[in-house]
């Protein structure tokens, strides 16, 4: 119950354990993902052998590659700034106009169309995958009958996965930016309007900087969540796999201690953008 | 546009069809056309070569091969469970960062439930690997303990699976709980207790009443996301982790299948759009609203 009514101390301590356990059960896998990735054996298993940092320096081509020297791994990571960089674009730019659209402009069927809107986010994104990739396949087909084109894009590879990350993440922008827009004061552009400035002068001076947080924001989350995406991924992805897709199939395979050192990297890198988000004004740009 | 067909586009009007085609373009191409391309390849079958007829043979397919409607039902069940076990160890939590803890001590602990999720799914699930095999971390524990006489495998079990995705799914109950129960007014908890309710019978009449929309988002986005999941059941799951997500991978990537996976993700799609629906209606609330609040 709450402070203000009498709470038993049964029920505090109680309440107390629970929330530690709680945290216990959070923290407890990346805890232990972080240890292992400096233990001094070849599986990320107890016990203790020691403290290295092998699993990311290593370059012994016979026996331990660190991280930075595992091309296939680092080659994946660029994969992945990639397709993140070409989602976080797409997403923010297409969030902003339909943020831009769906608060300024009146027309028939608005309704319909922000609902529809939505509608990626229920989706699984395994059925997201797929019914691009057979879309896809479908008008590459197509040209290739009628017009004898071969269309390399689309086919299974970045491009597709671009657009498949693409096709949900540009909802979570749409939403995060349209929410922003909705709390700006219209009079100010009025103002600048009235003291002579142009449409684009003014948008570029009054709006542009008023959403620049959560641009920031919106942009970091879509980077953030086309780093992690999986599902959509797995479904689309060709010969050049993104990190995700890497790390799965190895921990299929059995992982070595490398995977902890990346993951290491990986968590350092999540902790900085968070921060970074966090700093940025306090509204929080998140959905 | 209904103004731009009665007179010559304004610029307004021009403006507004440049602002919505990306919109347009967006969820025609990518949302609408290829779900409709799928729905046509699962209602068709080969009759020779690149020629098809309509057909159900597909759906057919699933209703007598007993492995696949019993993954269906499997992963729907699973997910179900999994839902309501989210709910529950998420209550308490939710409740102390929106009622009990105060100030920096309630911002704290919602900042270290969000943590885990900046980090991606891959990452999580190699912890839980790591803890729980039968080399892990977990059974070498519980052998120091004294508990078991040697290691245990922990992986590859149904809870294992059930463990993981209630892992990966709190932060989404969390939030919307915490909104949700953060504008309860404390008064009225405070007035039944004056008027002698226990404290079942406030969270009966009165919390849960007030929480029921943060309940219905997160019970609807965790069962979509573990619906949804693959990573977590194929990996803790191990080979035969029985998850329908693995099934429409097989059939689509693995047996070139396409026809038989369209199928597939259709009736994923149909199940997991009946679910939303019906906690919808359960609630009483719109689709809108329910996604706007997470």
């Amino acid at each position: 119950m709450i402070p203000s009514l009498p709470r038993p101390a049964w029920l505090r301590a109680a309440t107390a354990l629970y929330v530690a356990a709680f945290l216990g059960f959070l923290f407890l896998p990346l805890i232990v993902v972080s240890v292992f990735a400096f233990n001094d054996a070849p599986y990320p298993a107890p016990p203790w052998h020691g403290f290295t940092l092998d699993w990311f320096f290593a370059n012994d081509p016979t026996g331990r590659l660190g991280m930075f020297h595992d091309d296939e791994l680092m080659h994946s990571i660029w994969t992945s700034c990639k397709v993140g960089i070409w989602v976080t674009l797409l997403s923010v730019l297409v969030g902003l106009v339909n943020a831009l659209l769906l608060e300024r402009h009146e027309f028939r069927g608005k309704q319909a169309l922000s609902i529809l809107m939505l509608v990626p986010l229920v989706i699984p994104g395994v059925i997201l995958g797929i019914s691009i990739l057979a879309f896809a396949s479908q008008i590459a087909q197509f040209l290739n009958d009628h017009f004898d084109l071969y269309v390399r894009f689309l086919r299974p590879g970045l491009p597709l996965v671009v657009l498949g990350q693409f096709s949900y993440i540009a909802t979570i922008a749409t939403l995060t930016l349209r929410a922003r827009l909705s709390r700006f004061d219209r009079t100010l552009e009025d103002a600048a309007l009235n003291l002579g400035a142009s449409n684009a002068a003014t948008f570029r001076t009054i709006l542009l900087p008023y959403l620049r947080p959560a641009l920031i924001g919106t942009a970091m989350m879509a980077f953030l969540l086309s780093f992690a995406d999986f599902n959509t991924t797995l479904m689309l992805v060709g010969g050049n796999p993104p990190l995700t897709v890497l790390m799965y199939g190895r921990m299929h395979e059995g992982a070595t201690p490398v995977l902890n050192a990346v993951s290491v990297f990986l968590m350092a890198g999540s902790a900085l953008l968070a921060i970074a988000l966090m700093r940025r004004g306090p509204r929080r740009a998140s959905a | 546009m209904a103004d731009a067909a009665a007179a010559p586009m304004s610029g307004a009007g021009w403006r507004k069809a440049l602002l919505m085609s990306p919109a347009l373009a967006w969820l025609a191409l990518l949302i609408v056309l290829p779900h409709a391309e799928l729905a046509v390849l699962s209602f068709r079958e080969q009759a020779g070569l690149r020629h098809y007829v309509p057909s159900l043979s597909h759906y057919r397919e699933f209703f007598h091969e007993p492995e696949y409607w019993h993954t269906f039902v499997r992963t729907a069940w699973m997910s179900i469970v999994a839902t309501f076990a989210t709910l529950c160890l998420a209550f308490p939590i939710a409740w102390v960062i929106a009622k009990i803890a105060r100030g920096r001590a309630a911002a704290w602990l919602f900042l270290a439930c969000m943590i885990p999720f900046w980090i991606s799914e891959t990452v999580r699930t190699l912890g839980w690997m790591i803890l729980l095999r039968e080399t892990g971390v977990l059974p070498a524990v519980l052998v120091k303990l004294g508990i078991v006489a040697h290691p245990v495998e922990l992986l590859y079990h149904d809870t294992t699976i059930m463990v993981g995705l209630i892992y990966n799914s709190m932060l989404f109950m969390i939030v919307p709980l915490v909104s949700s129960l953060e504008s309860l007014d404390n008064a009225l908890i405070e007035a039944a207790y004056d008027l002698g309710a226990n404290g079942l019978t406030v969270l009966r009449k009165i919390v849960i009443p007030h929480a029921a929309p943060g309940i219905t988002a997160g019970c609807i986005i965790v069962f979509m996301l573990t619906l949804g999941d693959y990573i977590t059941p194929t990996l803790l799951g191990g080979k035969d982790s029985g998850w329908f997500t693995e099934q429409i991978y097989t059939e689509f990537i693995t047996r070139f299948d396409w026809g038989q996976g369209a199928a597939f993700g259709f009736l994923l799609l149909v199940l997991s759009t009946l679910i939303v629906i019906a906690g919808l209606k359960l609630s009483g609330q719109r689709f809108g609203d329910v996604m706007g609040r997470t």
